[in-house]
């Protein structure tokens, strides 16, 4: 039978591909911001698992603001990363500390 | 029996994909992995018995976030084999911060399997009666957490307007429409009445 914890390692699987993906592709901004959406998946599948075994909702209503945040969050990153490859031609993290200011 | 099966389903083909998402050459690819892998979650939601969400994550991840993704990745120009250069060099110390933090959460997870936190009535079934997903969420959304709500919608707002704002420029190449010029313009500014004498013809 499929329990809680069956999802949570899921989750925590998917957490883990997440932080991994950052450190592999420290240079491409665009996978980096892919690696933090499969992070917030993993956060949502969490928040959901828990919300149905202990048959509660506000789990899911919580999982509801996450996924806003999540997609709010996609535009503006990759609007920066737009204005910044406008700038430079290039999308290398390396040199992004430039920005400041 | 068959739900164990889906549910091993939909799990492998999340944690693979995943995996292609942060390993894949390609971010085209990388693109067309996460959008795999939000299939599957929302097989996952689903499965658990949370259908608004799994439907949320298909509409909105699949079809706003991933396109949004795919556009920038195919507007870009970007050499992407010379931003892999450094794939080898942070393979290692990231590998071991991997290991690091699943070692903790499995050892989280047993911890729990031990006791302490009671999670009686361990059930994916809602109890005979209670309303559907979508009208538990909507009851629950619209009247104790409207404020929130409300704050997610103006979240939502300044991401927009942000994004619009970052992302427009003045170009000085094109003639495009002014507005506010064609509404000031009135008919006398336009239209003259002339009453040109026999034979003089007109003057501009």
């Amino acid at each position: 039978m499929i329990g809680l914890g069956h999802y949570l390692t899921v989750a925590a699987v998917l957490f883990v591909l997440g932080v991994f993906g950052i450190f592999l592709n420290r240079k491409n901004v665009i996978v980096i911001l892919m690696a933090i959406e499969l992070i917030l998946l993993s956060v949502n599948i969490n928040l959901v698992a828990f919300s149905v075994f202990l048959n509660n909702m506000i789990g899911q209503v919580f999982a509801m603001f996450v996924l806003t945040v999540a997609a709010a969050e996609a535009a503006i990153g990759l609007a920066i990363l737009v204005i910044y490859f406008r700038g430079r031609g290039t999308i290398a993290v390396d040199d992004i500390n430039q920005m400041k200011g | 029996m068959i739900q164990v099966f889906v549910f091993y389903l939909f799990a492998t083909l999340v944690i693979a994909s995943g995996v292609m998402t942060i390993a894949s050459r390609n971010p085209v690819h990388s693109v067309l992995w996460l959008i795999l892998a939000f299939f599957n979650a929302a097989g996952l939601f689903l499965l658990i018995g949370a259908e608004f969400l799994a439907f949320l994550l298909v509409i909105v991840y699949v079809g706003a976030v991933a396109v949004l993704f795919l556009f920038v990745v195919m507007m870009l120009d970007v050499d992407f084999a010379e931003l892999r250069a450094g794939f080898a060099n942070y393979l290692f110390p990231g590998l071991i911060l991997a290991i690091v933090l699943l070692a903790e959460m499995v050892a989280a997870l047993i911890a729990r399997g031990q006791g302490h936190i009671d999670l009686s009535g361990q059930q994916v079934t809602p109890p005979p009666g209670s309303p559907s997903n979508i009208v538990a969420l909507g009851e629950m959304l619209y009247s104790r957490y409207l404020l929130i709500f409300e704050a997610a919608g103006i979240i939502l707002l300044v991401a927009m307007i942000g994004a619009i704002v970052l992302t427009h420029r003045k170009r000085s190449d094109v003639r495009p429409q002014t507005i506010d010029r064609q509404v000031r313009r009135r008919p006398k500014d336009a239209v003259v009445n002339m009453q040109p004498g026999v034979g003089e013809g007109m003057k501009l």
